[in-house]
């Protein structure tokens, strides 16, 4: 699986919502995630991709629509 | 000698911007004049712990001594090593003066600790912030006057806004273009006028003049509703306070926000219209921003994700309800140790754990209206439940009840 369908996967868990037409949608505003939405899915990009995000580098303006988490997980 | 308190007075703004005309001449050339800076900081915060405050100015000094030793052993353990131990450590030891400071008042009979000062609090959230992002690794380097400048910035040393050291060292270092600060000096007049309006007279207007006189009202009907002192007064006190605790420290964040700009430091906002809040959540994205935010991240977000990450507690409802317990029980303490800013903090965990059940409520049930109706109402909902908190805040309830 590659880093695209692993985020989309993972924000369908924790969200309940399938975003696939809503790559833009800010997901803070929304409501869709919250602090503690954040926090797992910062977990399941570790257990899933191997990738460590520090939650002080977990900048909401960098990571508020799925396009924009997909391109932050794949630049890592 | 004098002692001036920040941002009390008109005169004090007359004075402040006097001293800042070299700053702000010096950024709207692109320079930053540095040791003119230094000796403009040192004089108001002189004038501000000086005088008939002198026992505090010492407390600073010694707290600021402390907090970068601490700091600074940490710095170097966390260059070579990365253990929990001595990271829960720092963040200990960061914390003491300032659990000193709030516990004495509790245990000597509202005796004032000699240690304390007008901001530890600020300061403090900035030293164990330093701590926290070291151990993230977000913080490499360490260097202690930089630290310094940090803790003691000047325009928001005794109530915030929560700076950030890497932001707040970014300005600092990157100088505003001209278009830029020209800007920031714009919104720094507006901000001031605005903060006169609010704090001088829309705070005057509600804590000093109506806020005596509903109080009053309030305590002589004491014995209303059987000995509850539930009174049509009581409400009144209820939302003039509210009015009051908004307009005054809105006003102060104001002014904070606006003299950092003018030292070309965008020092964050504090508020955004709290009580536009459409439920209890979103309200605390809106009051005392910083500070929430500083929770959020340091607090709520860190144990969750320690919960978690160790599956101590399998249910992520039930992890989320406990770190809002932890989260407003810590915020509570932190306000002082009295019954009602524990109950306080109390009020909003349960606020925010019936928030989110309601949430969760509505998203499976998709049948619930949704219309401009519904949204008034929750907003008319949200204001009540914020302010009958703030009624807890005020302690007032501990004079109408026991005093």
């Amino acid at each position: 699986m590659d880093a695209k369908e692993t985020v989309m996967n993972v924000l369908k868990d924790i969200t309940g919502t399938d975003l696939s037409d809503k790559m833009d949608e800010n997901l803070f505003e929304t409501g869709l995630i919250d602090s503690m939405a954040t926090v797992e899915l910062l977990l399941n990009l570790q257990d899933e991709l191997g990738i460590d995000v520090p939650i002080s580098e977990f900048d909401r303006q960098e990571w508020d629509t799925p396009n924009k988490i997909i391109n932050k997980v794949e630049s890592m | 000698m004098v002692n001036i308190q920040p941002y009390g007075t008109p005169e004090y703004f007359a004075l402040i911007i006097l001293f800042l005309l070299p700053i702000i001449i010096g950024l709207f050339n692109g320079r930053r004049f540095v040791n003119y800076e230094t000796l403009f900081s040192l004089v108001f915060l002189v004038l501000t712990f000086g005088g008939s405050k002198w026992q505090q100015g010492v407390a600073l000094i010694g707290y600021v001594i402390f907090e970068v030793i601490t700091v600074g052993v940490y710095a170097r353990y966390r260059a070579k090593q990365n253990n929990t131990a001595p990271f829960v450590w720092a963040v200990i030891i960061a914390i003491i003066p300032l659990v000193i400071v709030k516990v004495t008042p509790a245990i000597e009979g509202g005796k004032q600790s000699l240690i304390g000062f007008l901001g530890i609090s600020y300061l403090t959230f900035k030293s164990v912030q330093m701590i926290m992002e070291m151990r993230d690794g977000s913080i490499k380097e360490f260097h202690p006057l930089a630290f310094i400048r940090f803790i003691l910035f000047f325009p928001t040393i005794s109530s915030g806004p929560i700076d950030r050291y890497r932001r707040f060292h970014k300005d600092y270092v990157q100088i505003p273009d001209k278009d830029r600060y020209l800007k920031m000096v714009d919104k720094a007049v507006f901000y001031i006028f605005q903060g006169f309006l609010y704090k001088f007279v829309l705070g005057y207007l509600f804590g000093k003049l109506l806020l005596p006189i509903v109080a009053h009202q309030a305590m002589l009907q004491r014995s209303a509703f059987f000995h509850t002192g539930l009174s049509l007064p009581l409400l009144g006190y209820m939302y003039t306070y509210s009015m009051y605790l908004f307009f005054d420290f809105a006003g102060y964040s104001l002014f904070a926000v606006a003299i950092s700009y003018l030292m070309g430091i965008e020092t964050p906002m504090n508020f955004n219209k709290p009580f536009a809040s459409h439920n209890i959540k979103d309200f605390w994205n809106r009051w005392h921003m910083t500070l929430s935010f500083w929770f959020r991240d340091f607090i709520f977000m860190r144990f969750t994700f320690f919960i978690m990450k160790h599956r101590w507690i399998k249910n992520r409802i039930r992890v989320s309800q406990l770190a809002y317990l932890v989260n407003f029980l810590v915020m509570g303490f932190w306000h002082g140790v009295t019954w009602f800013y524990i109950v306080y903090g109390l009020f909003h965990a349960a606020a925010m754990i019936i928030n989110d059940i309601w949430l969760r409520f509505k998203k499976k049930h998709k049948g619930i209206p949704h219309n401009r109706f519904t949204e008034g109402f929750a907003i008319f909902l949200t204001f009540n439940v914020i302010c009958f908190s703030f009624l807890i805040f005020s302690g007032f309830l501990n004079t109408l009840w026991f005093k």
